[in-house]
């Protein structure tokens, strides 16, 4: 199983390499060819964009899922999907998830910390915006924690980081994307 | 919101893991690889390391020992001690740390904590306070600034700062308890997180440090037995604190 990290230039991408690779899959950069292509997310979202943009990732994530082949958006990674964030005074996103990100307004912001997911297990969350998407899957404190449309799945949470419960969420996305061949 | 966080704290001088009181006679509790995979691997929420030699010493953070520690651990990591630019944090989030910790640097020059949020988002951004009598100390609590602890709390956080760790340096190592008052203090007056620091002894000093305070640091309680953790976690529940079960 290879799995391709969409790099942009920002953030700890090593953690969801490493989380991978544990897993048994073979990581690198490839992201038109992988079997599953991943955009990791940290850092703000114009910056992201631009970053995508830059390396002609965007629209390699594009024909990935227009070609109904696997992409797994990882916190701003799941933003960056969505048609357009309110962050940075407004930006458009990739357009592979129908929604906007907007600003979290409840409680302590940045949300920081562990939450459940669905009633079950907690996964680790760490951000500012949040999306509203007609496409969400799970839920966590009435936040958008996953999200689905075609081959994309979009997750707030952070898996990778996510101890024994995320190494089981990525596992079961590598599962899926074996399923489909 | 989120459950409340324990975060065991790896305190690095010379590549290993100290702890003193008051900031002050230092001893060797252990290897930081070691420490922190069995934290990890016993289900702490998050991992702190601070690498309280760097600033005194003027060098950068132990990127090279932040890599090793990353690589065996599962959970978010906190990398702070010596950051003073936002090359520096770079290089730390590539070793593969999540967020960086600013604490002297930041006091100097307030505007980096603006420019490492607006580089890295405020989420990966952790402004580290030393109080002694509600005042900030800086480099590693061996200088006075005269500044007030919740003013400069404030100032940290419209600056972009994406949580506080607040040490007291007053109850740091000794067993007694967080300073709850300070604590209060800076969670008051800010809306961001705030991860108490500094007097953990017992199950009861940390239940009554997260009923103020999103998250608690804990170094002295736990190195000399990592299994602490999961006890504490037992007892905290006990006490009614909904923390996490790491199954």
């Amino acid at each position: 199983m290879r799995v391709a990290i969409a790099e942009y230039g920002a953030g700890n991408v090593r953690s969801v390499a490493l989380a991978f690779a544990r897993l048994g899959a073979e990581v690198d950069g490839d992201v038109a060819g992988a079997d599953l292509a991943v955009l990791p997310g940290v850092g703000s979202a114009r910056a992201a964009m631009a970053g995508l943009r830059e390396r002609g990732l965007d629209e390699a994530l594009r024909e990935r899922v227009a070609e109904g082949r696997p992409v797994l958006g990882i916190c701003l990674g799941l933003q960056l999907a969505l048609d357009e964030s309110d962050e940075d005074g407004g930006v458009e996103g990739l357009g592979l998830l129908p929604g906007r990100a907007v600003r979290l307004r409840d409680g302590r912001v940045p949300r920081i910390g562990w939450a459940p997911v669905d009633e079950g297990d907690a996964f680790y969350f760490a951000h500012s915006y949040a999306a509203e998407t007609p496409a969400a899957t799970a839920w966590s404190e009435g936040i958008v924690a996953e999200a689905r449309a075609g081959t994309f799945v979009g997750v707030q949470f952070h898996p990778e980081k996510s101890g024994a419960a995320g190494a089981r969420y990525l596992a079961g996305v590598l599962g899926s994307c074996l399923s489909r061949v | 919101m989120p459950l409340p966080r324990l975060i065991p704290c790896l305190d690095v001088a010379a590549g290993r893991v100290v702890k003193g009181v008051n900031f002050r006679g230092l001893r060797d509790v252990g290897d930081p690889v070691e420490l922190g995979a069995a934290y990890s691997d016993r289900g702490a929420d998050e991992l702190v390391f601070l690498d309280v030699a760097a600033t005194v010493e003027g060098r950068p953070t132990l990127v090279d020992l932040v890599r090793r520690v990353a690589g065996r651990l599962a959970i978010p990591f906190t990398v702070g001690g010596g950051v003073r630019a936002v090359g520096d944090a770079e290089e730390l989030l590539a070793a593969g740390a999540d967020k960086v910790a600013v604490n002297s640097a930041a006091l100097a020059r307030p505007e980096l904590v603006t420019q490492l949020a607006g580089r890295l988002g405020s989420q990966a951004v952790v402004v580290a306070i030393d109080a002694t009598q509600g005042r900030v100390q800086t480099r590693a609590g061996t200088t006075a600034t005269g500044r007030d602890a919740v003013e400069w709390a404030r100032e940290a956080e419209a600056r972009g700062a994406g949580e506080i760790l607040l040490t007291s340096i007053d109850a740091d190592g000794t067993r007694d308890g967080y300073d709850l008052p300070l604590t209060r203090a800076v969670a008051d007056a800010v809306t961001v997180p705030v991860i108490a620091s500094g007097g953990a002894g017992e199950a009861r000093h940390v239940a009554d440090a997260l009923e103020v305070a999103q998250a608690a640091l804990l170094a002295s309680i736990l190195h000399e037995n990592p299994d602490r953790l999961g006890s504490l976690r037992d007892e905290l529940r006990e006490l009614g604190v909904p923390v996490r079960d790491a199954a």
